[in-house]
């Protein structure tokens, strides 16, 4: 609407350039996280991840096969043979090499070197060498060669392998992972029932104390958790329930309850009036009304709710904390575990960018998949 | 597995018991209770249908008065006894306790600057992108991809951040990219523009920003009410004007380390600002969702008429569109301030409360589970109370006034 005036275009530009580095910047940390998480640990430590794109140069070291065990006659020469990326891990191209620490570039691929008394030492490009010469030169330990590799972009799925299918693996997220689904899903579908019925009465029963009860749950929708927590966890060891998941299921019930409430009740009121109103004059009980009528018509708010408490239950560190992971530990879920390995191996970007993408990557799907179902909801729980 | 198979079973026992229970009980209170037959058919149906709201409401009123209400007085109870007496009234005892220890007040202290700060930012953000992303064809999926971090749970966004900030010793290279970023910095002109001036511009525009709010606010009339509340915004906007204009001599006159990586997270008092980063970079795609449905809700009209009286693209947001969404902005701003009052996941995975970047739910997880100091803890629960309290006491004003 503001092209109207006709003098928008020089500004155009400025616009596009600007979402575009708003996007870029948003989605960078993310990206970073992600491509980490198919790099090994010692690509990482090395390199920074957006280097890890394009072509990497790295400096090696390798040192040539045991003369004493691997060397052949060749004529009055010996020779050692072979390849260093064979033997010695790593891969890509040889670019530069040299012999000393202090002229590491001092030959291109495929060049020989002299190194005095008739000894020579040849590395190609791919990684083979060849080293040449006389009976006491060729003894003692290995000759060392310092290369310099380019190597393609390279990852792997050895970190996932580890973190999820590796039984034995004690930090793995496997088990966490259904540990948290365990949380989540009936976490999510509990409070859906029950907010479902108590929204109806608010929406469209009529009885004394309706307005009092509905400004007392839009009171609790911001009452910080923090104040249930010990209230509710002497109430859960006093009742036996103790830490475990019937705990905090009931707890994120409760929780979720005031939202799922609220913003059943703001879809439910705006339905037409009509059509419950015609289902009462043909003889339907509030309960046929509840379960014919409003409830399929109201699978978007219903929908919107699921998705915010599948990504909060999901998501959620501090009650998980409280009400589920006793000192054994065998209840952990995925944001404990994170934070765990966060303390334990702190440096370990590998194990640690994997895990969080394993416990990212299920609200990502959901996120995207169910998009339109959340913006609704945010709309109808804050803008009314 | 078998924990999944008893979360199964909670699902069908869950979602029937309380499919059962609604089923039954009005079955029970039509046909038992008050069946509509017999000589009292009228007034039976007329009683069961003044039970029937209550049959419908019960299960979930008694799970939030249990669950929500009753902690509430629970733990101001607990906050005036002392757990290791057994549980005796010791008055305001553990208060005084807390208001003593220094690293409260580092909690409050740094509480209030990512109030100032997180929602500010957040809510800015939000506009200028749903502004932007109003105009452009691809709008919608550069909305999706800032809207995503929504997703990711705070503990994830933790070690994505936790990575950007890595620093490695001097002479290896370095993984974090904002080290990487800063390596390149060595005091010449760039330095300067990027570390010096941008600054100094951002934070007097802030201090501006602040002081045309502060105008707006003391420019309205009104009662004896409206002359107090302006006279604590008065107060609290010359307060934060006098701060920004402190911090841009401190940028413009500081000595930066060029060259040497930072550990950003244990730098005092700048630390809390790379931990609001992270809240902010996840609060900007509700900020933007919310306000860029608001801006299209915007009567064309005005912006026309905008238009043909020869207004800038910069008057028309700042004149026209911000004041029509303002009500929208209170919103998001109020919504965004009460996720900051319970942070407590970027803390506790990030630095958790060590060089000075306490907050207030950290500190009471601190307190209640390391500690197992309930009485103190449930003082600092108290105080989030009391903060959140004018925000619950606004929405349930204007959801009141709502109805009528």
């Amino acid at each position: 609407m503001d092209n109207i005036a006709g003098s928008k275009s020089s500004l155009t530009w400025a616009v596009h350039l600007s979402v575009l580095f708003l996007v870029v910047l948003w989605i960078f940390p993310t990206v970073g996280l992600l491509v980490s998480s198919f790099r090994t640990g010692d690509q990482i430590a090395t390199s920074g991840w957006w280097a890890s794109l394009g072509t990497s140069e790295q400096s090696v070291v390798y040192r040539a096969k045991d003369p004493d065990d691997f060397r052949e006659a060749d004529g009055d020469q010996f020779v050692v043979t072979g390849n260093f990326f064979e033997e010695e891990g790593g891969s890509g191209t040889v670019t530069v090499w040299g012999t000393s620490s202090r002229a590491i570039d001092a030959y291109s691929a495929g060049e020989t070197a002299d190194l005095g008394d008739g000894e020579t030492f040849t590395l190609d490009a791919a990684g083979n060498y060849e080293w040449r010469g006389p009976d006491d030169a060729i003894s003692g330990r290995g000759q060392r060669a310092f290369a310099t590799i380019t190597a393609p972009p390279e990852f792997t799925l050895e970190n996932y392998d580890n973190m999820l299918l590796d039984p034995s693996n004690s930090e793995g997220m496997a088990k966490a992972f259904f540990n948290t689904l365990t949380v989540t899903i009936p976490a999510t579908i509990i409070p859906i029932v029950i907010a479902a019925f108590a929204a109806y009465a608010l929406a469209w029963m009529d009885f004394p104390g309706r307005a009092l009860l509905i400004a007392f749950v839009v009171g609790l929708l911001v009452v910080p958790l923090q104040l249930a927590l010990i209230p509710l966890l002497k109430l859960h060891l006093g009742i036996g329930i103790g830490k475990g998941y019937l705990g905090v299921w009931l707890a994120h019930t409760g929780f979720g309850l005031p939202l799922a409430i609220y913003l059943l009740r703001n879809y439910m009121v705006g339905l037409p009036r009509d059509i419950i109103e015609n289902a009462k004059v043909d003889g339907a009980t509030d309960f046929q009304i509840f379960t014919k009528i409003i409830l399929p018509l109201s699978f978007p708010a219903l929908a919107s709710f699921a998705i915010f408490q599948f990504l909060w239950t999901w998501n959620d560190l501090l009650v998980a904390k409280v009400f589920l992971i006793d000192s054994t530990g065998q209840t952990t879920v995925m944001t404990n575990q994170i934070t765990e390995l966060l303390g334990t191996r702190g440096g370990n970007w590998e194990i640690l960018a994997t895990a969080a993408f394993v416990s990212i990557a299920v609200p990502l799907v959901v996120f995207f998949a169910m998009q339109r179902y959340l913006v609704r909801g945010l709309l109808a729980g804050s803008v009314k | 597995m078998d924990a999944a198979l008893l979360g199964l079973m909670t699902v069908v026992i869950g979602v029937g018991g309380c499919l059962a229970y609604f089923y039954f009980s009005n079955l029970f209170l039509d046909k038992v209770l008050f069946p509509a037959s017999g000589p009292n058919a009228g007034q039976n149906i007329n009683r069961a249908n003044q039970i029937r709201p209550w049959l419908f409401l019960f299960p979930a009123m008694f799970a939030l008065a249990l669950y929500l209400g009753y902690p509430v007085f629970e733990t101001l109870r607990l906050s005036l006894t002392d757990r290791s007496q057994g549980g005796a009234f010791v008055g305001l005892e553990n208060y005084n306790q807390m208001f003593s220890e220094p690293k409260f007040w580092e909690a409050m202290r740094n509480n209030m600057l990512w109030l100032i700060v997180v929602p500010a930012t957040s809510t800015a953000f939000g506009l200028l992108v749903a502004q932007l992303t109003d105009r452009i064809g691809w709008g919608n999926i550069a909305k999706s991809i800032i809207f995503m971090p929504m997703a990711i749970s705070f503990v994830g966004a933790s070690v994505i951040f936790k990575l950007i900030y890595d620093a490695r010793p001097e002479d290896s290279a370095q993984i974090g990219v904002l080290n990487a970023v800063w390596m390149n910095f060595e005091g010449g002109f760039g330095s300067v523009l990027f570390l010096k001036i941008f600054p100094v511009i951002l934070l007097l525009s802030f201090a501006a920003i602040v002081a045309y709010v502060g105008y707006i606010i003391l420019k309205m009339s009104g009662g004896l009410w409206r002359t107090l509340f302006k006279l604590a915004a008065g107060v609290f906007v010359a307060w934060m004007v006098f701060l920004s204009l402190k911090s841009v001599l401190g940028v413009a006159t500081a000595d930066l380390p060029y060259g040497e990586p930072q550990n950003w997270l244990t730098l005092p008092f700048y630390n809390n600002f790379f931990l609001m980063v992270v809240l902010i970079w996840i609060q900007t795609g509700f900020a933007m969702v919310i306000l860029s449905a608001a801006l299209r809700g915007i009567p064309e009209e005005t912006v026309e008429a905008a238009i043909v009286d020869g207004a800038n693209p910069f008057q028309i947001f700042f004149k026209i569109k911000v004041p029509q969404i303002m009500p929208t902005i209170v919103v998001v701003w109020t919504t965004i301030t009460l996720t900051v009052l319970k942070v407590f996941d970027i803390v506790f995975a990030m630095t958790n409360g060590q060089w000075q970047t306490q907050v207030l739910a950290n500190y009471m997880y601190d307190k209640l589970f390391r500690a197992n100091d309930w009485g103190v803890g449930s003082a600092s629960a108290i105080i989030i109370m009391l903060l959140v309290s004018p925000i619950l006491i606004w929405n349930v004003y204007n959801a009141r006034k709502e109805m009528r």
